[in-house]
């Protein structure tokens, strides 16, 4: 029985670990060898690393992901938490329409959105710029923040504020001074999972950007062509495609107990 | 609640979730608005004087193109293969994972690797794979075949991309549901003579039916908007295009504001339809709407 299992989970972790190893490798690569169909380099060079780095575009790509990336989660962050908090704590009328148009958001098709926020986007000269693409981060991250943050804030006795606001407490007091810090937890599970979506995307990033002025690293990826037509770009693809991937997932390795909690949560996809 | 100052409330809630609301609307609402009027215009930025409404005609040249319903079909095959594929592999993980004793924080951590990789990346990764020559994989094939120069193993492959990134999402969310199955019922169950497979299908499903209708709707609806994986691996080539990759081209290339508007309120539709489908249908209860 127990050696069954142990062989289904020697299964699912090669399930998870070959195809990275394949692209790790890959990117180890001496560019004669590239073409040999191993699995493992024969040949090991680290060229194909130092030469992405010396790639203007790619360094461009990984400081627009990296900015582009924080400042749309900062943003969701704090608009989410606004809305989470009045979701698990407050009545209102509207709540379950909020409720409703933010799960409308996470499961709306992206693409649905590409063609008129292209065509805005270059009348209102937002084309190509870092607002141009935080805009439609935030608020495909606002459902995601606002689902897993209320289940978060849900978990948290209400007896709290209640003592909070016999003591004088004003209900912003009690959210800010006792809520906030308890929720810390959650909301740093919230924001990785945030950020991860804005890092991830790839299809507005392609759309919604011309050159490297906005363009983030994995829409930069597909436009590497290598350094001279008879150069073939596979090293150096498989090269960038470690670096961006590589911080993510020791990321989600190190935070996996709540990025768990935090996924199943929400139920929404980051 | 806290406090009962009642109208206190409402405007301290409306202050909280105006930000969101008004990004939201602003960022999707006008957008969608201004897609369906473009739909009903004959918009191609290639030809800018020549703009006129004409009401349902870029409908009829959409509905009526071969490549659309070959678009139209490609996705929705690739949706149901791989959602059906991910249900039941995700099934094996999270029972899996909820079961193992041995090496389980290592199989939880691991089985996440999946999740946090770009998907760009990924796909990069299993195009190499599957390129004659460069790829350990298409080396396993027989001489000469090259799978992502044909229609039906393109397709697999971007299959088999799709099912390997998403399936640890799906085994967690299944091992949520996993995890509210009483323990008592299926040791009665199994002291009564049910043997494991009938504990699986009498007791642990019907009482995961939620859990899995949510998780299938989730997936549904994101696979059907598959874009990434196939931009990377044929970039629609050998018609292995889904809608999204078509309507793509058709703004990004083809420059036709009308025709592509008219494909993304037709995507709209069919979503609506199949989220649609989900809740009335077969009952899924829409993450958000359960009883507090």
């Amino acid at each position: 029985m127990k050696l069954r299992w142990g062989f289904i989970d020697v299964l699912v972790v090669l399930y998870a670990l070959i195809p990275v190893l394949w692209i790790v490798s890959l990117s180890f690569k001496d560019p004669s060898t590239i073409t040999d169909g191993s699995l493992l380099p024969t040949k090991w060079t680290l060229n194909n690393y130092t030469g992405i780095f010396r790639n203007d575009d790619f360094i461009r790509g990984l400081i627009n992901s990296i900015g582009i990336g924080l400042i749309a989660t900062f943003v969701a962050m704090v608009f989410g938490t606004m809305a989470a908090y009045a979701i698990a704590r407050l009545t209102f009328p509207g709540k379950r329409l909020l409720i409703g148009f933010s799960l409308l958001i996470a499961m709306f098709p992206q693409i649905s959105l590409v063609t008129p926020l292209f065509q805005i986007e270059r009348t209102l000269g937002l084309f190509n710029t870092w607002p141009g693409l935080i805009l439609p981060y935030i608020t495909f991250a606002l459902p995601l923040t606002i689902y897993t943050l209320s289940a978060f804030f849900k978990e948290i006795p209400t007896e709290l504020e209640r003592a909070a606001t016999m003591d004088g407490a004003t209900p912003f007091q009690a959210f800010w001074k006792v809520i906030v810090p308890l929720a810390v937890p959650g909301m740093v599970t919230t924001a990785i999972l945030a950020f991860i979506f804005c890092w991830n995307d790839f299809l507005f990033a392609i759309s919604l950007t011309s050159s490297s002025a906005a363009r983030t690293a994995p829409a930069t990826i597909s436009f590497f062509t290598g350094s001279s037509q008879f150069e073939d770009p596979t090293g150096s693809i498989a090269a960038a495609a470690v670096v961006i991937t590589i911080p993510i997932v020791i990321f989600v390795l190190f935070f996996q107990r709540r990025i768990v909690a935090g996924l199943t949560s929400g139920a929404v996809k980051g | 609640m806290i406090g009962e100052g009642g109208r206190g409330e409402r405007r301290l809630a409306l202050w909280l979730c105006a930000p969101a609301t008004i990004v939201m609307i602003a960022v999707t609402g006008w957008p969608i608005l201004y897609s369906f009027l473009l739909s009903l215009r004959r918009a191609d930025l290639r030809f800018p004087e020549d703009q006129e409404w004409i009401g349902l005609a870029n409908y009829a040249t959409v509905l009526g193109n071969a490549y659309w319903w070959t678009a139209f079909g490609v996705t929705l095959l690739i949706t149901v293969v791989s959602v059906v594929i991910e249900l039941v592999l995700g099934m094996l993980v999270a029972v899996a994972m909820y079961r193992t004793v041995v090496g389980r924080g290592l199989v939880r951590t691991v089985v996440l690797i999946p999740y946090g990789i770009v998907t760009v990346a990924a796909a990069y990764g299993w195009k190499y794979a599957w390129t004659p020559g460069t790829g350990w994989l298409a080396n396993l094939l027989p001489e000469g075949t090259a799978p992502l120069t044909q229609q039906g193993p393109s397709i697999a492959i971007i299959i088999l991309a799709e099912v390997w990134k998403t399936t640890p999402f799906m085994a967690l969310l299944l091992m949520t549901g996993l995890a509210l199955v009483p323990e008592e019922l299926l040791r009665a169950a199994s002291m009564d003579g049910a043997n494991r497979w009938q504990r699986f299908t009498k007791i642990v499903l019907p009482l995961m039916k939620p859990a899995i209708l949510v998780a299938l709707l989730f997936r549904t609806l994101d696979a059907f908007r598959i874009f990434d994986n196939i931009y990377v691996l044929t970039n629609g080539a050998q018609n292995t295009s889904s809608v999204s990759i078509i309507a793509y081209h058709n703004l990004i290339g083809g420059l036709n504001l009308g025709i592509g508007s008219t494909m993304s309120v037709l995507i709209l539709i069919s979503v609506a339809i199949i989220a649609f489908v989900f809740i009335r249908v077969f009952g899924a209860a829409a993450p958000g709407s359960e009883p507090r």
